[in-house]
């Protein structure tokens, strides 16, 4: 049984209600918080090595320290709950069922960085989780835990939540910026960096909600402790939404000390794969992180079991492994096409392309519609490398990471399943209607049902 | 259609931009925009989109350019059931293609087209983060998940039930 | 004095681009520190514009790639980094041209810029003049691998003076940059996003603003014409003239640049510096009102100052200026004294000829190196200094990799 911070109290009763969350300890954390200084905390949350949960992994307190603080100048604190990475809808789940959980978070959050007017900045398809939002810190206000003076500290905070409307760019910390701005998401050349100039020109710390989240267990429990939990560099709790050919998708919070393989079989996270089938590939951390086959998934390159953690998912590197990323696990059993698997997460990303920059703009299209010719039979062996070359010459060339994000996957599917596009060419009538199969990249666990 | 907001809805605008520190009334333009859309026929048109522009104090093509970069923003009419069905990756291998298909043949009418009582739309959007409870489709405010061609059944007959209620 | 000297030497930064030493003002762009070296050392831009705050970053042509960070922190930034909006440190190190990375690059932007380009530079006015087309001669690919049907858009209607031609855009931003500093107020702007995004007013409105003319200037495409112009002649038939008047609008300079073809003045426009870009005048860019751009077509109007500079690459000069001072020959400099004759290596070669080698089944022209193979002998090259041996050396050790 693992540990649980974030989702311990997530099936009581009525959670998502103040008086709830509060009989059941919450805003323990807030009220300690209030007796130690912003500085304290912030030591607490580096010391906890808790690192985003957005999808970079970068380490929160050092983020955290890098806020500028310039005299007479406000600084914000913006969540980012633009979750919109496929694969990914741990947030949602968060702020749906637990809302205080966040709204204490940034509370404390807020008092650590000296930001007095702080925004969730939700994407807009969530409208109805908005709405639980604008309600919870409306109870949070009434108790005394925003507006003036909080708990005598002396400290004044508030919270609005800010809807978008429908683009996947603004969970770029600087698109959503833009967005917040009410501008169109074209995300900011960087530098300067928000910490530095963010929201309206101001100091802004950008971070995701489950990390603003974890936060108050780092206070409850404190860093110490919380980093003791997991393993190496990867402390704490992650959540991890599972979805594809799974038995039991939904939301997990694992301790990251799990291996991979547990992870899918075991009846207390995912269950198997569906309907009796056989795993082929995963993308173990939303979409944009590279796909492993069955075999390079469960073992690493050197044989070693793969652990559901920041460093054993990223062993190897791209050549033979992928990434934690935002937790988003999609898993594709035998019958799944890679290619058009692919397809459509080329298409996602053509479609939430800026258009800002060059290689992005051009490039992702191009991928889209070579994708596609591929996926229905139009393509040539030569397309493969063409993918390649482009794919290629996008990565790292752009203004954000939505380069990247569109380059990643397409390079995995051809660096892994050469062989299964090279069959789409020679196969022109049959693969729109039938599947590759598993070829080589099989399970190597047989599993019995 | 007159285009003017209602008095309360005015006062929710003012309590909007109170929200930003002064003179960043713009940040207020993606509400206003989905107050706008929902009240004005569910969709903005030009007249519309001037309309916020000038209770925000903004340039008219400030507006445009948020309203066409947004995908929630509808810059042409749509019927008054939007059916937005994801056909991203994690949708896909759960098997959205026959559901759209489905609507397709139920509704007879293409992807991005409206039926001729001017009831229903059909679009497919990328990724709603919904993908653990796939395949599913956002109708206004809201998502419908484990869409089953028994369950898109229901959601037309509710909707049409609905519109007849209205009318 | 001496503290003078001092300040001044505080006041500047020590940068290294494509091994040439220059000293800038802290603060400075990487592309401002290249182009006051000058020549191929400068990247190329087409979206950032000295003269408009905010532009750059988003065309990706002038990335670079920077080996170290600074003296204090020598670290290299791995990505390679847009050096329109990358402020020198004292002590970085940067490779332009260079860097095979960053021609590679270069390489993949251009190419994306022309996949959706309709390249009718037969009938584009820009033509002579574009910076794409420029940019396509010197890093550009022959052919396409691109075999989808090319964007196009519908034309959109702004007005009497400025045609928009939608699908040569590369959407820089310049145009925006321009109307929101330079003009009024701003009525056209980027609708959708992604591969779709076009630059439009929405509503077809009239741009009528008093500078809007200079979004044409700006343009670095053939997307922004000048409809008093267009297809009336060719940049390269007509003759760049220094003008100026005495214009009523107190924000316009008058100082203009009138393309000329006998006594006809053809079209007006901004002075440009050798970067494309407008000059400084006065301290201030010397940006021109839309009368003197469009209605001040008589010589009449004007008064004639003399021949305009051009841009070192510019259509205009070929062929136009004979009898100009050919620039000094400094490859006998750089070359540390070794006449140009000398740098083959010619004495090892026309020593021993070997009669064993049959030159003719060689599929290439033979080489030096081919003698010094068969004839064993130990291939340094005598006394060449500095870098011509290194290059040599290189050079010959790069082709026996390739065999």
């Amino acid at each position: 049984m693992s540990v649980k911070l974030l989702l311990e109290k997530a099936h009581v009763e009525g959670i998502k209600s103040y008086e709830v969350y509060r009989r059941e300890g919450g805003y323990r954390a807030a009220e300690k918080a209030f007796k130690l200084t912003p500085a304290e905390i912030t030591e607490e949350v580096k010391k906890s090595g808790l690192r985003g949960r957005g999808g970079a992994g970068f380490p929160t307190g050092l983020k955290w320290s890098f806020l500028a603080k310039p005299e007479g100048v406000p600084r914000y604190l913006v969540c980012n709950a633009d979750e919109s990475e496929p694969g990914t809808f741990k947030d949602r789940y968060l702020m749906e069922f637990i809302p205080h959980i966040l709204i204490e978070g940034m509370i404390i959050s807020s008092f650590a960085l000296g930001s007095n007017r702080s925004y969730i900045y939700i994407r807009g398809e969530y409208a109805w989780v908005a709405d639980i939002l604008e309600t919870a810190i409306g109870e949070a206000r009434a108790n005394g835990w925003l507006g003036k003076n909080i708990q005598n500290s002396g400290f004044d905070c508030e919270m609005y939540v800010h809807r978008g409307a429908g683009a996947y760019i603004c969970g770029e910390e600087t698109a959503l910026l833009e967005s917040l701005e009410g501008k169109r998401g074209n995300p900011r050349i960087k530098p300067p960096f928000p910490a530095v100039k963010g929201l309206y020109g101001c100091p802004t710390v950008v971070n995701n909600v489950e990390t603003l989240a974890a936060v108050v267990p780092i206070i409850n429990i404190t860093g110490e402790e919380y980093a003791k939990i997991g393993v190496g560099r990867s402390t704490g709790t992650k959540l991890i939404s599972a979805c594809g050919n799974i038995k039991k998708p939904g939301i997990y919070e694992i301790d990251m000390t799990i291996s991979v393989e547990e992870f899918i079989y075991s009846d207390e996270y995912c269950g198997g794969i569906a309907n009796g089938k056989r795993l082929k590939a995963c993308i173990p951390g939303g979409s944009s992180v590279p796909i492993l086959p069955a075999n390079l998934l469960l073992k690493t390159a050197k044989g070693e079991t793969r652990y559901m953690n920041y460093e054993s998912l990223s062993d190897g590197g791209f050549a033979t492994g992928s990434m934690m990323g935002s937790g988003g696990f999609i898993v594709l059993d035998e019958d799944q096409c890679v290619v058009k698997h692919t397809y459509t997460l080329s298409r996602f990303y053509w479609h939430e392309s800026c258009g800002q920059c060059s290689p992005c703009r051009e490039g992702t299209g191009w991928l889209e519609k070579i994708m596609r010719n591929m996926e229905n039979g139009k393509g040539t062996m030569s397309d493969i490398d063409l993918l390649w070359d482009v794919q290629r010459r996008i990565e790292g060339n752009t203004i954000c990471p939505l380069g990247d994000a569109a380059a990643w996957p397409v390079a995995a599917a051809i660096r892994h399943f050469r062989d299964e596009f090279e069959w789409h060419v020679l196969n022109p009538e049959k693969c729109l209607t039938e599947n590759y199969g598993l070829a080589h990249y099989a399970d190597p666990i047989q599993v019995t049902t | 259609m007159k285009v003017e907001f209602t008095a309360e809805q005015l006062k929710e605008i003012d309590k909007v931009i109170e929200r930003y520190p002064e003179g960043r009334q713009k940040s207020a333009l993606l509400h206003v925009l989905h107050m706008a859309q929902d009240s004005f026929g569910g969709w903005l048109s030009v007249p519309v989109m001037d309309y916020v522009a000038s209770l925000l104090k903004l340039e008219p093509v400030e507006v445009y350019e948020v309203a066409s970069f947004y995908s929630m923003y509808h810059i042409k009419p749509v019927g008054k059931y939007v059916f937005e069905v994801c056909h991203t990756g994690p949708c896909m291998i759960n098997g959205c293609d026959n559901i759209i298909n489905y609507i397709k043949q139920k509704l007879n009418i293409d992807v991005g087209e409206t039926t001729e009582d001017g009831l229903f739309t059909l679009k497919t959007v990328e990724c709603l983060g919904a993908c653990g409870y796939a395949p599913m489709m956002q109708l206004g405010d809201h998502y419908k998940e484990h869409l089953t061609p028994q369950r898109v059944d229901e959601i037309i007959e509710t909707c049409r039930k609905e519109a007849a209620m209205a009318s | 004095m001496a503290d003078e000297i001092k300040k001044d030497t505080a006041a500047k930064v020590k940068v290294t681009i494509d091994g040439i030493t220059t000293e800038v003002a802290p603060g400075t762009s990487i592309i401002e520190a290249a182009r006051q070296i000058g020549g191929a050392v400068a990247p190329p831009a087409m979206c950032y514009y000295k003269s408009l705050e905010g532009s750059g970053g988003r065309c990706r042509t002038c990335l670079v790639e920077v080996t170290q960070g600074s003296a204090a922190n020598p670290r290299p930034i791995p990505k390679l980094v847009a050096s329109c909006r990358t402020s020198v440190e004292e002590g970085m190190v940067v490779k332009n041209i260079t860097s095979e990375r960053v021609l590679d690059a270069r390489d993949g932007v251009v190419e994306f810029l022309l996949i959706n380009h309709p390249l009718d530079c037969p009938i584009c006015d820009q033509a002579g003049e574009c910076d794409l087309q420029d940019l396509s001669y010197s890093h550009g690919n022959e052919g396409t691998r691109y075999k989808f049907v090319r964007r196009t858009f519908i034309l959109e209607d702004i007005g009497p003076y400025i045609k928009l031609h939608m699908t040569r855009c590369i959407l820089c931003y310049r145009c925006i940059h321009v109307a929101d500093q330079i003009t009024e107020k701003r009525i056209h702007g980027v609708m959708d996003r992604g591969d779709r995004a076009f630059i439009s007013t929405y509503i077809s409105r009239a741009i009528d603003n008093d500078f809007s003319g200079n979004m044409i200037d700006v343009c670095p495409v053939g997307a922004l014409t000048d409809r008093t112009f267009r297809f009336k002649n060719r940049v390269w038939f007509t003759k760049p003239v220094y003008v100026h008047r005495d214009c009523e609008n107190p924000k316009c300079c008058g100082k203009a640049t009138a393309w000329m073809r006998g006594d006809e003045i053809f079209r007006v426009t901004t002075r440009d510096n050798e970067w494309g870009e407008v000059q400084i005048i006065d301290g201030e860019p010397a940006w021109i009102c839309n009368t003197c751009r469009f209605e001040k077509k008589q010589v009449s109007d004007w008064v004639i100052e003399g021949p305009a500079t051009v841009r070192k690459i510019s259509v205009v000069n070929v062929n136009k200026y004979r009898n100009t001072i050919k620039p000094k020959e400094t490859l006998m400099d750089v070359m540390g004294g070794l006449k140009p004759n000398l740098l083959m290596n010619i004495r090892s070669v026309s020593e021993v000829n070997d009669p064993d080698i049959k030159l003719s089944e060689l599929n290439r022209p033979a080489i030096a190196r081919d003698f010094d193979i068969a004839n064993d002998i130990d291939n340094k090259i005598p006394e060449n200094p500095g870098n011509a041996e290194k290059y040599n050396s290189e050079l010959l050790k790069s082709s026996t990799k390739e065999n």
